[in-house]
């Protein structure tokens, strides 16, 4: 119609409400387009897992092995270019041997199935702007007089290669079906697919979780087979309205049981914070694992030990995927003696084995703890009153409230990472407290008299005191 | 009274006795914490598959009460993995719970998985489910204030679910007050002074005052926790807080006396 009309993308504003005075306008949202893009590459998601994005409105769908499900090439064309019609979006699809040579045709005509080897005669005829290789080459073959596709393919390689380039050759050579090029998949081939179609929507709780169990039986026993456990799962949940939602697990160790996965969903589905929405239903309900690793069979140990572990791990895996699997940490001890380093916090999942196999520093034996049980990740500074400059605090303030020091030890210093960079920092003196109520603190003094708190000739400079950490 | 009323009101008693003793009918395991007196009292220990409650009253005393609580956790289980369930404010409020911190109090950081909930609801899930698995010793549950969602049902949730599986679950309570639970023993903790004349100070001492024990009399004891031996005691004679230092030389050797006499 637009194109009828001689309306045309690049035109100036004023000409194309010259040629059409009803036109309405809208700006631009290149960022929704592309979103809208992904959506339908998410949608298309059902007819085949490979589905590449082609910017900016174009997509590929690596369709082999996969037309059968659909009853023939034909068939699912018109399944797909209907349901995206039906939505509103115009739709210019073809189905060739190569993804170039199917771009190249949707450029002209809509609905073209070729068949292995007939590639060169269905392009040949087609204006070489259908190639999509850019303003400046498709300039520069008009000029030489290389109109359609045919006359290009006709001139000798080298040629074509010295005057555009080899990747213009390559681009040639791939609408022709000459060679091919992989496409670059929007999401990576997952290892196992099981999925279930409805005739019907489906929009029940109960028929969801009843298809989710199924679904994971039959994965489980796919990956049996060869002897695979799952480390990621996916489930998918394509609404009848296009909108698809993917939901994914991650566990510690390999999968190995139905059970598991089925429980796993449904902590996860229990806690969605944004909870499943099927609208008027869900009409293609996909589980997948795209991680997997090779089980390998432990032996039981007499006292249960390894059993233990397993039900360690599994109840982690529950727990990470209803709240998050940041959220459930194992520490693994760090090679630093600044104390808020001396430990880091690392993923359960992941890190379960190596926290249980870490080896933390030995306690020095008949000495009261020298290290706080709570320890303050950003130190609080406090008002100290000292006897002398570099002594320990006599009283101090905390949080407003006033503590008069009865014991104090110390200093223990901490001298910092000069060998790291991470800006300057002063010498620590470290001091154990005890007040009155029999409270005891970790407090320490940031800087050392006179050699990095320098007093100034007419202004005192006083030291900071931090909180630091809460003894038993 | 007739044979027959003597009867039905003796079934009756029986049935009722029965009613009541069911939900005690488990005979738990104990373990004795140590501390003679506190032992005595709580019939040989600390029950396992249990919920005991620790309460700190003031904020402050928060850090005393994770103290207590790791030494109980350290007392309940040697050797088998630790669950501490906390919301991630409470890092803020009272500070995060350091390794070496636990290490130094005797127990073993490789066992301990934590788990930083965002709310109450999500954590007290989180707790009842770790409380299901039995291949855990001991669940913390550390909570910051007074909460609305802590009631009754939550309290008799948790106990079930710890009685069912034989896992044994702390709540650690900081900046609260007690009110009514299912838990079978109830501490408030607070700080108490290092022995004036040690010259070790520091190490840690408690003021564990016993609050409620579903099966047998409350207590107040000064415990001290040997982070050597990995058990709580009574500190060596210990003197009222403002005491003088030196010159309690017959005091001292009686109450050694009488802990030998104890022990």
């Amino acid at each position: 119609m637009a194109a009828r009309l001689g309306l045309d993308v690049g035109l100036p504003l004023a000409n194309a409400r010259a040629i059409c005075p009803q036109l309405r306008v809208f700006d631009a949202d290149q960022a929704a387009d592309a979103q809208t893009l992904i959506a339908i590459a998410e949608w298309c998601d059902r007819f085949t897992p490979l589905v590449a994005l082609d910017p900016p409105h174009g997509l590929f769908l690596d369709i082999t092995g996969c037309v059968h499900l659909f009853g023939g090439e034909a068939a699912m064309m018109r399944l797909l270019c209907d349901v995206l019609t039906a939505q509103g979006f115009a739709v210019s699809a073809a189905i060739a041997g190569t993804a170039v040579c199917a771009r190249t045709l949707t450029r002209h005509a809509h609905g073209r199935i070729i068949a292995q080897g007939e590639e060169a005669d269905a392009v040949g005829p087609l204006p070489v702007s259908a190639l999509g290789a850019g303003e400046t080459v498709v300039i520069g073959l008009r000029r030489a007089g290389l109109k359609t596709i045919r006359d290009v393919a006709s001139r000798a390689r080298h040629e074509i290669t010295a005057r555009f380039g080899a990747g213009f050759t390559s681009l040639l050579e791939q609408a022709l079906g000459q060679s091919d090029a992989p496409i670059s998949s929007l999401k990576p081939l997952p290892d196992y697919i099981v999925e279930k179609r409805f005739a019907e929507p489906v929009a029940t709780e109960a028929v969801i979780s009843a298809t989710l169990s199924g679904l994971a039986k039959m994965l489980v026993a796919a990956m049996a087979q060869q002897g695979k456990g799952a480390r990621r799962l996916e489930a998918r949940f394509f609404r009848t309205d296009g909108a698809v939602r993917t939901i994914m697990v991650d566990t510690g160790q390999p999968v190995v049981r139905g059970e598991v996965i089925d429980r796993l969903f449904r902590e996860r589905l229990g806690a969605l914070s944004d909870p499943l929405d099927p609208g008027f239903g869900f009409d293609l309900i996909r589980l997948s694992a795209s991680r997997t690793e090779i089980v390998v069979q432990q032996q039981r140990d007499l006292d249960a030990n390894v059993h233990d572990n397993d039900e360690l791990a599994a109840l982690i895996d529950r727990i990470a995927a209803r709240i998050g699997g940041r959220r459930v940490v194992v520490y693994l001890p760090q090679d630093s003696h600044i104390p808020e380093c001396a430990d880091l916090a690392a993923p359960a999942q992941h890190h379960l084995a190596t926290a249980v196999q870490a080896t933390w520093p030995a306690r020095a034996e008949g000495e009261p703890p020298l290290r706080p049980l709570r320890l303050f990740e950003r130190p609080e500074q406090i008002k100290v009153i000292a006897q002398v400059p570099d002594g320990p605090p006599a009283r101090f303030v905390w949080r407003r409230a006033t503590h008069a020091v009865v014991r104090a030890e110390g200093p223990e210093r901490v001298a910092m990472e000069w060998w790291r960079a991470q800006g300057e920092m002063l010498t620590r003196d470290y001091f154990r407290v005890e007040d009155e109520a029999g409270l005891r603190f970790w407090l320490y003094r940031d800087g050392l008299y006179d050699r990095e708190i320098v007093q100034e000739q007419d202004k005192a400079v006083q030291p900071n005191w931090y909180m630091h950490g809460l003894f038993a | 009274m007739t044979g027959a009323r003597t009867n039905a009101l003796a079934s009756l008693r029986g049935s009722i006795e029965r009613i009541e003793t069911q939900g005690d009918a488990y005979s738990p395991r104990r373990v004795a914490l140590g501390h003679a007196e506190a032992d005595v009292t709580l019939q040989g220990g600390l029950a396992l598959g249990a919920m005991h409650e620790v309460f700190a009253e003031a904020g402050r005393q928060g850090a005393v009460a994770t103290g207590f609580v790791a030494g109980l956790a350290g007392r309940l289980t040697a050797r088998r993995p630790l669950v501490w369930v906390r919301q991630d404010f409470t890092e803020i409020e009272s500070g995060a719970l350091s390794m070496s911190g636990l290490a130094e109090l005797g127990l073993d950081p490789r066992l301990l998985v934590t788990v930083r909930a965002t709310d109450v609801d999500s954590a007290l899930r989180t707790a009842a489910d770790a409380l299901a698995c039995d291949a855990l010793g001991v669940v913390v549950l550390e909570v910051w204030g007074e909460t609305r969602q802590l009631d009754l049902v939550a309290s008799r949730k948790l106990t079930l679910a710890a009685q069912a599986s034989g896992v044994t679950g702390l709540l650690l309570r900081m900046a609260a007050e007690p009110q009514p639970s299912t838990a079978e023993t109830r501490w408030i903790v607070r700080a108490a002074h290092s022995p004036p004349w040690s010259s070790a100070w520091g190490a840690p001492v408690f003021d564990a005052q016993l609050v409620r024990n579903r099966h047998g009399p409350v207590g107040r004891w000064i415990m001290e926790w040997k982070c050597d031996e990995c058990l709580f005691e009574k500190p060596a004679a210990y003197p009222q807080p403002v005491a003088a230092a030196p010159a309690h030389r017959p005091h001292q050797a009686g109450a050694l006396a009488e802990r030998r006499r104890v022990g």
